[in-house]
């Protein structure tokens, strides 16, 4: 019985859903980074259900904060080679399902 | 306004003109009329080609004609329906008006009210104008006149008169002259256009990198697990070393989280170039430390001189002491000393500062501890683990090579600490399982073996000091076993199980590991506390013990036999120097066996080398900047002819040893270099030579 029971609690631990914002791979400095991560968050957020939305949204703030031509994808399953501008680059996993790659190329 | 009026004007000149065709009765007009004629176009009377050409009596004829009012174009017979008498009825009245042609003008008559009345109101201003113009006008003819009078004298006088009249009212002509408002006249030109000119520069873009990768759902799990459990480890390590640490590792570990362009990346160069100014910065003692040798050493025989190198300070350790020195084993550039506080009313922070020579101006590495650092120990096959024992009993153990702030391992009151300070520690050899242990001494009268097993530290009492014939009695008649109060030990080079301890009675016990409460041998050596004791680097029975009594003393071990048979002799040492204040430290040389040095609480280095003088110290030295300064230790390097001293105020001085104080049997020239076993065999030689001599006549070597 006590061996089930372990094996149940591991089983929950791993089904465990992380949900915060998790940046897998950046270069901006970090107040940028931090910026843009809530950004993310507060997109992601807004638009649960509409990722064209969120991207949208991210695109417009960070078009308006740092200056043209950023480029969001916001999804849950693609694969992208992209060309960035050094120190401006965003990869983060957000609500556990969500991935979101932010960069700026002009 | 103005067009009217050059309307009405036009009019009167059209009727002078018909005027002067028609019957010409008017003669005031006809000068004025010819004189304007003159210059104006003949006129011809235009008739239309099918005009009755008729005879004078025929135009002479009269016809009589009766205009009446009635047109003959208007109907008679109108009829309207009357509403008064319901019937239709002819109208007797017809309208005679009949109108060919209407046309509004917009001109008025000069002498009309209106005209009066716009003349009022906007010509007053013109008229005005116009007249001090033309009284202007006048003025300047009549002085030409006078001019032209003045210049030609004689002509006719009435036609220059004539002349003087007719132009002034030629000017009021002119002035009358009224601009037409709609004459406008347009003007432009052209500028030059500036010729244009291409230029144009690239700047570099900006620069950009590349990335790829491929988002999927089991990415994201996985890269979530990894982070998750990446903070899982945190979160342990953090619990583990105690409330205060883990706020600061928690602080550090943000730190270290936040900026990851830290300047770790750049350490290595950082500390090459660091490096390299201190090598320029203290060059001379460089210098120094490699070639300069005390030339006078040449002249004068058992005399010798320390040459103060660099001195090492850092500014956390200035209030405190230093408690121990140990020259690295592997690193012979490097010393770990441990600072502390030996006053037991001014006990504070500790710090253990590993000091290389290649940087005097900051330390290699350094440990911050809660309490004073009493002694430390590195450990001589792995370097970079130093065990150090402290103020408050506990022992601990440090990795140089770990980034981590403090101990690695730490006993607490629950597992084997020591009651009372903690005096000395010691490496040994791995024990059986290969795992490190260490010995400490404390006052508290235990002696513990120290084994560090993976993650924790196990102790074992290996002696208790007793003092077996001092009981002291408690307050109700009970009897309280007291113990001795250890201050140093020393492990012999050759034999394990074999080791001095000295005692704060000044008590020296020669001690077998294999016994907890039993003593091989027990020397009364001292009056006082027993600073250091510490075995020959090369003879197998001798050591060195230095006390607070001013003294330092070289013994002798018996063996056991004929210990029963003289248990007086062996209380007396072969060799006693008294140095006139506490001995701090003593220290053997590494390269001869009868040269050590000694520290004193007045602040003097002495160096003694029995082979030259059995009496006299060849060098007595102040070392201490500061009157005040005690000197608490010493050391000699293993492999350079130097030492280093520590003082009470935190400060660490090396010295180099002129030539006299590191003098080896001399080698006979050409003799083929000796190897290790013989140069100590000699050694001991060369000191049993004078102990025999002493042996001999014990009394005369107490100095």
């Amino acid at each position: 019985m006590a061996e089930v029971t372990e094996d149940k609690k591991v089983d929950t631990d791993s089904k465990r859903v992380h949900t915060y914002p998790l940046i897998r791979h950046s270069d901006m400095n970090d107040e940028m980074k931090t910026e843009a991560m809530e950004l993310c968050v507060t997109a992601c957020e807004k638009f649960a259900s509409n990722n064209e939305n969120a991207a949208k949204m991210i695109k417009d703030t960070m078009d308006k904060k740092f200056g043209a031509s950023w480029h969001a994808v916001v999804g849950e399953g693609y694969g992208f080679e992209i060309t960035h501008e050094v120190k401006n680059l965003l990869y983060m996993f957000f609500g556990g399902n969500m991935a979101i790659i932010l960069w700026k190329c002009s | 306004m103005p067009p009217k009026q050059v309307k009405s004007k036009t009019a009167a000149s059209l009727d002078r003109k018909r005027s002067k065709r028609g019957d010409g009765d008017d003669l005031t007009e006809m000068g004025d009329g010819t004189e304007q004629d003159d210059w104006m176009q003949a006129k011809t009377l235009v008739k239309p080609e099918d005009q009755l050409e008729l005879s004078e009596a025929e135009l002479k004829e009269e016809f009589t004609r009766i205009l009446t009012a009635n047109n003959p174009h208007a109907p008679q017979n109108i009829v309207r329906y009357s509403f008064k008498e319901r019937q239709y009825k002819q109208t007797s009245s017809v309208d005679q008006l009949a109108v060919h042609f209407a046309l509004d003008g917009n001109l008025l008559h000069k002498d009309s009210e209106e005209a009066r009345k716009q003349f009022n109101r906007t010509g007053l201003a013109e008229t005005k104008e116009a007249e001090p113009a033309e009284g202007a006008a006048e003025a300047a003819a009549a002085e030409e006149g006078a001019e032209e009078g003045a210049a030609e004298e004689g002509k006719e006088e009435g036609g220059d008169e004539e002349a003087a009249t007719a132009e002034p009212t030629k000017a009021a002509g002119k002035e009358k002259k009224l601009t037409n408002q709609f004459n406008f006249s347009e003007r432009a030109s052209q500028t030059y256009n500036n010729p244009f000119r291409d230029r144009g520069t690239v700047t570099e873009p900006p620069p950009r990198a590349s990335f790829s990768s491929n988002v999927t759902q089991w990415e994201i799990y996985d890269a979530y697990q990894e982070d998750f459990e990446k903070q899982e480890k945190s979160k342990e390590k953090k619990v583990i070393p105690g409330r205060k640490e883990e706020e600061k590792s928690k602080k550090k570990f943000q730190i270290s989280e936040t900026s990851s362009d830290d300047i770790t990346r750049v350490e290595t160069a950082a500390k090459i170039v660091e490096r390299m100014v201190n090598q320029n910065t203290y060059d001379d003692i460089a210098q120094d430390f490699r070639y300069w040798e005390d030339v006078s050493d040449e002249f004068r025989d058992s005399e010798g001189t320390l040459l103060p190198l660099w001195k090492f300070s850092f500014e956390k350790a200035k209030k405190l002491a230093i408690t121990s020195v140990c020259w690295s084993p592997k690193y012979c550039d490097l010393v770990a000393v441990s600072c502390g506080s030996y006053d037991f009313m001014k006990q504070g922070s500790g710090l253990i500062i590993l000091w290389t020579m290649k940087n005097p101006s900051f330390p290699e590495c350094f440990f911050e501890t809660d309490s004073g650092v009493m002694c430390l120990d590195v450990h001589p096959q792995h370097p970079h683990w130093i065990c150090a024992g402290f103020y408050d009993g506990s022992v601990a153990i440090f990795s140089a090579v770990d980034k981590r702030e403090g101990a690695i391992h730490r006993c607490t009151a629950k597992n084997g600490k020591h009651t009372d300070p903690v005096w000395q520690v010691r490496w040994q050899k791995d024990d059986a399982d290969n795992n490190m242990n260490f010995y400490s001494i404390s006052s508290d009268g235990r002696i513990c073996l120290w084994t560090i097993l993976k993650n924790e530290m196990v102790y074992q009492d290996v002696i208790r000091l007793s003092l077996p014939d001092v009981s002291a009695e408690g307050p109700d008649g009970i009897k309280v076993a007291t113990t001795g109060c250890g201050t140093a030990f020393d492990f012999h080079k050759q034999k394990d199980y074999l080791f001095l301890v000295g005692t704060e009675e000044g008590k020296v016990h020669i001690c077998s590991k294999a016994y907890t409460s039993h003593f091989i041998d027990t020397i009364d050596a001292h009056n006082m506390a027993v600073y250091k004791v510490c075995w020959n680097r090369f003879h197998p029975k001798i050591f060195i013990t230095c006390s607070a009594d001013w003294t330092v003393k070289i013994w002798e071990m018996k063996d056991t036999m004929d210990k029963s048979e003289s248990v007086d002799e062996t209380r007396k040492p072969l060799f006693s120097f008294d140095l006139n204040n506490s001995v701090g430290d003593v220290a053997w040389a590494p390269y001869s066996s009868t040269v050590f040095a000694a520290v004193t609480s007045d602040g003097k280095a002495f160096v003694y080398d029995l082979n030259a003088n059995k009496y006299e110290p060849l060098c007595e030295q102040m070392v201490a900047q500061k009157k005040k300064t005690k000197l608490t230790h010493v050391e000699f390097n293993p492999t350079y002819p130097i030492v280093v001293i520590g003082d009470d105020r935190g400060n660490v001085t090396s010295l180099k040893l002129s030539p006299n104080l590191r003098k080896m049997k001399a080698e006979k020239k050409g003799a083929p270099p000796v190897d290790e076993a013989t140069k100590i065999q000699r050694e001991i030689e060369k000191l049993e030579k004078i102990l025999s001599m002493v042996r001999n006549q014990p009394t005369e070597a107490t100095a």
